[in-house]
C-alpha cells in the first residue's frame, strides 16, 4: 500500500532552533542543521524526507508558526 | 519527490494571516507563541476577526499586540480583566478576551481578577501559567512550585516564609460568574488541539453570556527554568502537572 | 427648553454625563463624592440614553475600565475623591500616554492621607504638576458653583475629544456637597461616531488599532514625548481660561480657585468698605495655568495674595507668573478647614498692605 507522502518547509530565518518540532516528529523526520541560520541557530529541516506523511504534529507544536505542512494522498502521488 | 508534494494545492498547515510577519519576542521553544497561534486560529475560523478585541498584559506577552493581527488594547500590569470589562461593556456584542501571566493575572491583579469572575462578565480569560516571571529575568511567580528555584527563591520556594503556589483556577472556578473553566497545555501535538478546542469552546460561549470562560495553559519558560526547550517540557509534565493537573475544572449548566 | 433644579454639586455632575451623552461612568464610593454614583444609579441611564453606568471593586479597576472603554472611543467619565484619585495615577498616566479621550473628576478632600472628609484644595500640585508617572499633563478645570459643575462636564468631554487627553475638573467636598440653583443643559444624542483610532475589532481593509503607552525604543518614546508636548503646547494656547472680578482699578489681587474663589468675592466687598481696592484672579483652567494675564496684573497691582485650601500650592505657579516683579503671598487653611472673607482680608491687610 502507497504512504501518505508529506514535506514540510522551515522559514529558515525565522526558525529558533528550539528542537521541539525534532521531538514532535512521530518518524523521524526532523533535525536541526549542523549550520546556523542569520540569528545564529541551527534550524530545524527535513533529515530524512522520504519519511514524512505530513502529519502536521511539528507545526502544531512550533511555537514560532514557521513550518508550511503539504501533504499529498497516494494517489494523487503517483500521478 | 519533495517538488511534487510542495505546492500550495497541497498545504495542509501554514501560519494564519491573523499572525503578523512580526517575529515573535519570545525565547526559543517557549510556549507563549504556540498559545498565541491557536487564538489566532480559532479568531480566524470563527470569521470573528473584525468583532474581537484583545487585551495584552505586562509581561513577556507585553507585545502581544504586535504578533496578533487584531485590534488590542495594552493594560497596566494585572488590569486586564478591569480594562476589557471597560470594552465589553461598551461593545457587549463584541468578542473580548484579555492574555495574561501568572504574576498580572494571580498576583497584582488577584483583585481584578476575582472580580471580573464574581461578576461574570461576557469575556474570555486566557491565563499563561509557566510558575515564573519570564520578562525581569526569573523571579518567584504566585505559581511557582513549592521548592522550585528562582531568581528570588535561589534556595527554591520555602512555602512556610514565602507561601504557597496559587491555583487561581480552581478558586475561580468556585465563583458564580465563571461558566467554562480549564487547564490546557500546548507542550505536545495532542495538547495543542484540546487546548484549542478549548479556546474555541472559550469564545463561542461568549455569544451565549454565561460569564467568564478561562482557559489556563500551563506552559515552559526554559530560560527562567534553564533548561533546553524540550528539557522544560518534560519538566512541566513532571512537576508542573502533578501540581496543576489537567483538564476541564467547570463546564457550562 | 433648558431646565432648572436644585441639586447637589456631586448630583449635577451626574446628570451632567447622561446629558453630555456619556457611554460609560465606573467609579468607586468615597465620600465626599458618592453622589456621583448613587445618582446615576437612581436614574437608570441605561434606560435614559444607554449609558453603562458600574460600580468597580476599587478605584484602580474603575480607572482602567476607563482606559478600556475610552481606548473603544466611548465618552467616558468616572469620579472620586483624593485618595482614590491617587490610586487611579498609574492609570491616569497610561490614559494621558495612550492619548485616549477621558473626564476624572476630583472632588477634593483634605490630606495627606486618609486626611478627612472636609474640602480641601491640597490636590493641585497631584493634578496640575503630573501626580502619576512621566510626563503628562491633564486639562484641569475648577468650577466654583453647582451650575459649572453641570456646564464643565460638557466643556470637559469636548476638549477631551478635540485633543485626545483625559480632563480632570477638580472641585472639592464643599462644591460637591452644596446645593444650588442649576441650568441643565438639554439631553444630548449618544455619539454613534467610531473615532479611527479605536479599537472595535479590526476590518479586513484597515490596519489594526493598537492602544498602548510601551516604545521600548527610546528613540520612539522621545518621539512620543515630543508630541505629546507639542500637543500640551496648543492646549496652553487655545484652553486657559479664567475669570476677574474687579481687577479694573484693583490696587491689590487675589488669586483664587473653586470655593476659595468664592470665598474671595465676599472678601472684595469687604475690603471695599475699608476702602480697599482688590481684584480677584480666578483661574478657571488650573492647567494650563493663566500665567500671562496674572503677569499683566502684576503691572498693575502692588501685592498678589494667593488664596487657597492648601498649604501653599498654587502661589507657585503665581510667582512663576509673577518673576519677583511684586510681592506674592500666600493664606490658605488646610485640613478641611474653610477659611473665612474677613480671615482673608485680615490677611491681605497685614501681608500685602502692611507687610
Amino acid at each position: 500500500m502507497a504512504k501518505v507522502k508529506g514535506a514540510v518547509v522551515v522559514d529558515v530565518e525565522k526558525c529558533k532552533g528550539c528542537d521541539i518540532c525534532v521531538h514532535a516528529c512521530p518518524t523521524d523526520v526532523l533535525a536541526l542543521h549542523n549550520e546556523v541560520n542569520g540569528k545564529g541557530y541551527h534550524y530545524a529541516y527535513m533529515a530524512n524526507p522520504d519519511e514524512c506523511t505530513g502529519c502536521m504534529n511539528c507545526a502544531l507544536v512550533c511555537p514560532d508558526s514557521v513550518i508550511t505542512v503539504y501533504r499529498v494522498k497516494p494517489q494523487k502521488a503517483k500521478v | 519527490m519533495e517538488d511534487t508534494i510542495i505546492k500550495t494545492e497541497n498545504i495542509v498547515f501554514k501560519k494564519t494571516e491573523l499572525l503578523t510577519d512580526n517575529e515573535l519576542s519570545y525565547c526559543p521553544g517557549c510556549g507563549h507563541g504556540t498559545a498565541h497561534r491557536i487564538i489566532m486560529e480559532v479568531i480566524d475560523e470563527m470569521g470573528i476577526q473584525a468583532d474581537t478585541i484583545g487585551v495584552a498584559p505586562v509581561g513577556c506577552s507585553v507585545l502581544a499586540y504586535d504578533f496578533m493581527n487584531i485590534d488590542m488594547q495594552q493594560a497596566a500590569h494585572g488590569r486586564a480583566p478591569a480594562v476589557a470589562t471597560g470594552i465589553k461593556r461598551v461593545l457587549p456584542e463584541k468578542f473580548v478576551f484579555t492574555y495574561q501571566g501568572d504574576g498580572d493575572l494571580a498576583a497584582i491583579g488577584t483583585a481584578e481578577t476575582i472580580h471580573v469572575c464574581n461578576r461574570g462578565e461576557h469575556f474570555t480569560m486566557i491565563f499563561i501559567n509557566n510558575g515564573i516571571y519570564g520578562m525581569t529575568g526569573g523571579q518567584m511567580a504566585p505559581t511557582t512550585l513549592p521548592g522550585m528555584k528562582s531568581s528570588t527563591s535561589p534556595y527554591g520556594r520555602d512555602v512556610e516564609m514565602m507561601g504557597h503556589p496559587l491555583k487561581m483556577t480552581e478558586l475561580i472556578a468556585n465563583l458564580p460568574g465563571t461558566c467554562f473553566v480549564t487547564r490546557q497545555a500546548v507542550h505536545t501535538p495532542s495538547a495543542v488541539r484540546k487546548a484549542k478546542k478549548a479556546v474555541r469552546k472559550a469564545f463561542e460561549l461568549q455569544k451565549e453570556k454565561k460569564g467568564i470562560s478561562f482557559v489556563e495553559i500551563v506552559s515552559n519558560c526554559n530560560s527562567g527554568w534553564k533548561m533546553t526547550p524540550v528539557q522544560s517540557n518534560k519538566w512541566m509534565e513532571d512537576n508542573m502537572f502533578p501540581y496543576y493537573p489537567m483538564g476541564d475544572i467547570k463546564l457550562p449548566e | 427648553m433648558s431646565e432648572l433644579r436644585l441639586m447637589k454639586g456631586n448630583e449635577a455632575i451626574a446628570e451632567a454625563a447622561i446629558r453630555a451623552g456619556a457611554d460609560a461612568y465606573f467609579g468607586y464610593p468615597i465620600t465626599p463624592q458618592s453622589e456621583v454614583l448613587e445618582y446615576l444609579m437612581a436614574e437608570k441611564p441605561n434606560e435614559r440614553t444607554g449609558m453603562v453606568v458600574l460600580q468597580a471593586e476599587s478605584e484602580v479597576a474603575a480607572i482602567n475600565m476607563i482606559y478600556g472603554a475610552a481606548g473603544c472611543g466611548k465618552k467616558v467619565i468616572t469620579s472620586s475623591s483624593s485618595p482614590g484619585i491617587s490610586l487611579m495615577q498609574e492609570g491616569i498616566s497610561y490614559i494621558a500616554s495612550s492619548e485616549l479621550p477621558c473626564v476624572l473628576v476630583n472632588v477634593v478632600r483634605g490630606g495627606p492621607g486618609l486626611g478627612t472628609i472636609q474640602p480641601s484644595q491640597a490636590d493641585y500640585f497631584q493634578s496640575t504638576k503630573g501626580g502619576g508617572h512621566g510626563d503628562y499633563h491633564l486639562i484641569v478645570l475648577a468650577p466654583n458653583s453647582v451650575q459649572e459643575m453641570s456646564d464643565f462636564v460638557k466643556n470637559a468631554f469636548d476638549y477631551a475629544f478635540k485633543y485626545r487627553t483625559p480632563v480632570m475638573i477638580q472641585t472639592d467636598g464643599a462644591i460637591g456637597q452644596m446645593m444650588e440653583k442649576v441650568e441643565l443643559f438639554n439631553q444630548e444624542k449618544r455619539s454613534k461616531e467610531i473615532p479611527s483610532w479605536a479599537t472595535v475589532g479590526k476590518p479586513k481593509e484597515r490596519e489594526r488599532n493598537i492602544i498602548t503607552s510601551l516604545d521600548l525604543q527610546a528613540e520612539v518614546m522621545e518621539k512620543r514625548n515630543h508630541k505629546l508636548q507639542a500637543k500640551y503646547k496648543k492646549i496652553e494656547e487655545n484652553v486657559t481660561l479664567f475669570e476677574e472680578v474687579a481687577c479694573d482699578d484693583a490696587e491689590y489681587l487675589m488669586v483664587a480657585y473653586g470655593t476659595s474663589s468664592r470665598i474671595c468675592q465676599k472678601t472684595i466687598q469687604l475690603a471695599l468698605k475699608k476702602g480697599i481696592k482688590v481684584g480677584l484672579l480666578r483661574p478657571i483652567t488650573l492647567w494650563p495655568f493663566p500665567k500671562k494675564q496674572i503677569a499683566k496684573l502684576a503691572e498693575q497691582v502692588k501685592g498678589i495674595l494667593s488664596v487657597e485650601m492648601s498649604t501653599g500650592q498654587m502661589i507657585e505657579d503665581v510667582k512663576l507668573a509673577v518673576e519677583g516683579k511684586i510681592k506674592v503671598e500666600h493664606f490658605g487653611r488646610m485640613g478641611g478647614m474653610i477659611p473665612s472673607p474677613d480671615e482673608i482680608l485680615t490677611a491681605l491687610e497685614n501681608q500685602i498692605i502692611g507687610g
